[in-house]
């Protein structure tokens, strides 16, 4: 591949992956604290499409994106009422999560915009647009340099640049804090946390109201930034990857990154590869392409790439008086 | 939580909490439902005369539930072992590969009556094999099998897609699918059936499959309660310290456990393919795999609680589409949502009500002396 298009994939590769990196540092902030959250599909959904609903009828991005947090930290609340109160199961909620966003994006936007489900297409100024750093004209036309800062760089809007901030500021969150420390430790010992004198319930809750937050982004990026309305499922899965993107980081924020960069990375290859012959004769499967994260997810939990080990305490209700 | 010790008594246990629980989830629906400005009643009304009140209406109601007894099944079998295969929807669009792999194969070359027991064995031995890897990785590498199994439902689909488009599409067709089948090896339709002995009903999908949806209800009731097996695979699922110290093998019992829930899940390909579809098309399954969680956790995990469930989940398949022709605000999508409602209620939030009945018995009990000591 020649220079340009190396940098024009991994610009597309940085787009694709950061709807990923936010719903992958939620779910790591919900798992390090005990709750399994297999429901980021669905919180991812119901914020792309209360942010698409929201500009489209005030026209600010801006209105969109707090209510995409609205409606996603809502939606975390009920995985959060019924894993951490109810002490029901995890998963169940979690798939309930997902299923409810599905229908009900479907059922309301109906309502709203009576158009099969979707939002209105938004206009310019009621969307996310790409920011052009300072100078990034001027350096545009100097060799290797000029491309990397205005094509790679510069000229992609706030959200993506949030996306980026969110790692280190998860790294630092679950490493560096007191927060962080209880919040490891309740995932992997919810007893000692107790016998200290500190309530499992609200740091739970706390981490599952961050993993609202980050997945809202997610869903405000979807449909008001890469896109231009919402579409119905416009997901289309990335929850998921976004949760093999976590195990194959290990629970930790910057190995999940590379993993959200490298499934980005599939993706946009996936897109390239479309109909590319490799080695003179043999055609690539696109869908063996799209497939690799899961494949190589697998591969991982197997065991054939290092080992992967949830935080011990994850998918268990805590019970305080035994 | 609650201090009160009241023992409920077993009816409210079986029968009023989950009726309860399924009565807050169509409450809630309800209100969604009044909140776009649909009178709830009134839906309620068209929906239930949509599903039962013609022949038509029965009978699609009946096709849509023959697939959720499939998948409830699949999905309960799991869960008695304390597995959750949250994978229906993967092997049961392998399990149509099965049938329309034999189908391709032997349709004009084979009777219906071996091809028959041929598509079931191919449709339950494809979805048993989509399973396998996942609980392999379950019993013997301790990977999480509703991981393992999500990532197999995106595998399924990226691989049928691949072999739909790519491989089995006859050149020139204008859509991805396989060739239409020989009409002779489709499994008759109950119109057919009901036509042939001089009963006339409208012509709908609902096929012979159904009876083949009992059979499998039959033989998971029997296979969990009356054999040694069953024995086995639900003191595992009670307890999995107490069966290995009563000599349970745990890895063949997850194995085995799996490979059944995948088996009876890869069943919807024979109703779907051999039965309505007459040849093999993408996303048949249509979220049948999923929608079998909520039908197990609305039907207990039992047999007959699923067929119970099924019905009903059939009856909103089929409301739901007539509903939405009535009242377009009100799309199909609203099934979904009653499906996702019902799986809060009746699975993740199942401890909501159980307080309330307690307090309810308790002041019962509480008021009874206190009555008989005020009549003397």
């Amino acid at each position: 591949m020649e220079f340009t298009a190396i940098i024009l994939t991994l610009d597309a590769t940085l787009r694709l992956a950061t709807p990923l990196i936010f719903c992958a540092m939620a779910g790591l902030i919900s798992e390090r604290s005990g709750i399994v959250d297999i429901g980021l599909e669905g919180k991812m959904l119901a914020g792309a499409f209360a942010a698409a609903a929201v500009a489209a009828l005030t026209s600010s991005a801006w209105a969109g994106l707090g209510a995409a947090i609205v409606v996603s930290v809502i939606m975390a609340l009920i995985h959060g009422y019924a894993c951490i109160t109810q002490r029901g199961n995890q998963v169940v909620s979690g798939v309930a999560v997902n299923i409810l966003a599905s229908g009900l994006t479907i059922v309301v936007g109906t309502a709203l915009f009576d158009q099969g489900g979707q939002t209105p297409s938004l206009s310019k100024e009621s969307r996310f647009h790409a920011l052009n750093w300072p100078g990034a004209d001027s350096i545009k036309d100097v060799p290797v340099i000029g491309p990397l800062y205005a094509d790679l760089l510069s000229g992609h809007n706030l959200l993506v640049y949030i996306a980026l901030l969110a790692v280190p500021f998860t790294h630092w969150l679950v490493n560096e804090t007191r927060f962080g420390l209880r919040l490891r430790a309740v995932g992997e010992k919810p007893e000692a946390v107790d016998t200290a004198g500190i309530s499992v319930a609200w740091l739970r809750y706390r981490a599952v109201l961050l993993c609202g937050l980050l997945t809202g982004f997610a869903g405000a990026y979807l449909s008001t930034a890469q896109n231009a309305g919402f579409t119905r499922d416009m997901t289309a899965g990335q929850g998921f990857i976004a949760l093999a993107a976590m195990i194959f980081g290990k629970w930790r924020p910057l190995p999940t990154l590379g993993a959200c960069l490298l499934f980005g990375l599939l993706d946009a290859m996936a897109i390239r590869l479309q109909g590319v012959k490799m080695f003179g004769t043999i055609q690539v499967p696109v869908q063996l392409v799209q497939a690799l994260p899961y494949i190589l997810t697998v591969l991982l939990l197997a065991g054939f790439i290092g080992k992967a080990v949830a935080p011990k305490a994850s998918g268990i209700p805590y019970v305080k008086e035994r | 939580m609650s201090s009160k010790n009241v023992t409920l008594p077993r009816w409210v246990d079986i029968a009023a909490i989950p009726l309860t629980n399924v009565f807050l989830a169509f409450l809630v629906a309800g209100v969604i439902v009044l909140a776009i400005g649909e009178n709830p009643l009134n839906a309620t009304q068209i929906l239930v005369s949509g599903a039962l009140g013609s022949g038509e209406g029965i009978g699609y109601t009946l096709y849509y539930t023959t697939n959720y007894i499939f998948t409830g099944l699949a999905v309960a079998f799991a869960f008695h072992a304390g597995l959750f295969n949250i994978g229906g929807e993967g092997q049961a669009y392998l399990g149509g590969l099965g049938v329309g792999l034999v189908l391709l194969a032997f349709d004009h070359s084979l009777p219906f009556a071996v091809l028959l027991p041929l598509c079931i064995l191919a449709s339950m031995l494809f979805g048993a094999l989509w399973v396998l890897i996942p609980a392999y990785l379950q019993a013997y590498r301790g990977s999480h099998i509703v991981i393992t199994t999500i990532m197999f439902n995106f595998l399924a689909s990226a691989l049928m897609v691949y072999l739909v488009v790519n491989v089995l599409t006859p050149v020139g067709a204008t859509e991805p699918a396989t060739r239409d089948f020989d009409p002779a090896s489709a499994i008759p339709f109950v119109h057919e059936v009901l036509g042939a002995v001089g009963i006339q009903m409208d012509s709908t999908p609902l096929n012979l499959s159904i009876l083949l949806a009992l059979a499998a209800c039959v033989f998971v009731w029997l296979y969990l309660w009356h054999t040694p097996w069953g024995y086995e695979l639900r003191a595992f699922g009670h307890s999995e310290k107490a069966a290995v110290y009563a000599g349970v093998k745990t890895k063949r019992i997850i194995l085995v456990t799996l490979c059944i829930s995948g088996a009876l899940a890869g069943l919807v390909g024979v109703n779907e393919i051999m039965g309505v579809q007459h040849r093999l098309i993408l996303n048949f399954t249509a979220g049948y795999g999923f929608a079998g969680i909520a039908v197990a956790l609305m039907g207990r995990n039992h047999p007959v609680g699923i067929v119970l469930a099924s019905l009903l989940f059939g009856i909103l398949s089929q409301g739901g589409a007539e509903l939405s022709f009535e009242i377009p605000a009100i799309t199909r999508d609203m099934t979904t949502v009653i499906q996702g409602l019902i799986i809060l209620f009746s699975g993740a939030l199942v401890h909501l009500t159980r307080p309330w009945f307690e307090r309810l018995f308790a002041f019962l009990l509480q008021r009874r002396p206190a009555a008989a000591t005020q009549g003397a």
